[in-house]
């Protein structure tokens, strides 16, 4: 069965991400990200690294960096406010870093521990001078992680893609 | 918690990374913010050190990235205890990921050091060097003076790592010297030392 846009998108991320020469992907596993994840981990391009929490992502990337390897990020919202410290490292270093970020808290969430930070990703991300990439349709998750890899590495700068529930559908846990 | 135990220690934290950092050759050196930036700067100020101001708990895990990204060169982090405690996961990621060139070293005063002393939790029961082995690191130890010091140093300078080294040093209060603080600066002279004209390039 030929899968539709909506279902194709991460293996697009991961095109995007090789296109752009990303060799290290560091990530707290997502449900929203586990095709991309398998993926990363297949790759022969590309190192991906299970992290236990997400701001050592921000310091590994900022080595990675200093290395002269391209880096790629991904959590669900919930980490991101774990990483707001780190993000002065990005900043005052002047630091590339793209965050793919898909949402939790935001659009028919079952799980309301989840709304607080769900709901502050954006504003706390755009705080820490972090620039934000909206993304609510399946078909447009190519293109604007492209746009965001653009100004990231052309930067250089911070960038964070967020993916909203209404591409992933909203957890239930069978509810 | 033992305030006074470390005030006893022999190991001089400058001096140790006098020794760490002699001949270093290509070494990239990562210190986590505070005393250890200071005593890395001490030791020399050189464009392959890169010294952190803040981040506190980032030591590791930038050092992490750096050697994937290096695996031909040796990198070796060198941080204080507050700022290991604060980053202990990424001694569980660092040994997933099992990188060879990397080696790491605490410089265990018991002592948040520029925040007025206070005891970190390894002036308690806290031992760092086995938190590191029961992550599976396998060559880690607590060096506690001179004679363990240079038994160890060839081992931090050359053994396949990862690896993890403890050294106990006494709580001083020692002159301040500090590196160039301008992170965009310390970031753009270590890329451009280690990888000359492709800095630009890999852009």
């Amino acid at each position: 069965m030929t899968k539709t846009n909506d279902e194709i998108w991460p293996d697009e991320i991961f095109q995007v991400l090789n296109a752009h020469r990303v060799q290290q992907v560091a990530y707290v596993p997502d449900s929203g990200h586990t095709r991309l994840i398998q993926l990363c981990h297949a790759s022969s391009e590309i190192k991906a690294i299970a992290l236990t929490t997400e701001e050592e992502g921000v310091a590994l990337l900022a080595g990675a960096w200093l290395g002269g390897q391209r880096g790629a990020l991904l959590m669900q919202s919930s980490g991101a406010g774990n990483c707001l410290n780190m993000l002065s490292l990005t900043r005052i270093c002047r630091l590339l870093l793209l965050m793919l970020i898909t949402m939790r808290g935001q659009w028919g969430e079952f799980n309301p521990w989840q709304v607080p930070m769900g709901q502050n990703t954006e504003p706390m991300l755009k705080l820490a001078g972090v620039l934000t990439f909206a993304v609510d349709d399946g078909r447009r998750v190519k293109a604007t992680v492209a746009a965001a890899a653009r100004m990231t590495f052309e930067g250089p700068a911070a960038s964070a893609v967020l993916i909203s529930q209404q591409i992933m559908g909203a957890k239930t846990f069978g509810k | 918690m033992d305030k006074d135990r470390s005030k006893r220690y022999v190991l001089h934290r400058r001096e140790v990374v006098k020794q760490l950092l002699d001949n270093r050759g290509d070494m990239l050196v990562v210190a986590g913010l505070g005393a250890a930036a200071w005593d890395i700067t001490a030791a020399g100020d050189v464009p392959l050190n890169f010294p952190l101001w803040g981040a506190m708990g980032g030591a590791v895990a930038l050092g992490l990235g750096l050697a994937l990204a290096q695996p031909s060169r040796r990198v070796l982090v060198i941080t204080g205890d507050g700022e290991m405690l604060m980053g202990i996961g990424s001694l569980a990621t660092v040994a997933i990921q099992k990188p060879e060139n990397l080696a790491m070293v605490v410089l265990d005063n018991e002592r948040y050091g520029e925040t007025g002393m206070q005891c970190t939790h390894t002036a308690g029961c806290v031992d760092l060097a086995a938190m590191a082995a029961g992550n599976g690191i396998s060559v880690c130890s607590t060096i506690r003076d001179e004679k363990d010091f240079n038994t160890t140093l060839p081992q931090i300078r050359n053994s396949a790592g990862p690896c993890f080294f403890n050294i106990k040093v006494r709580a001083e209060d020692l002159p301040l010297i500090l590196p160039p603080k301008d992170g965009a600066y310390l970031k753009d002279r270590f890329r451009d030392a280690l990888l000359g004209s492709d800095a630009a390039a890999i852009r």
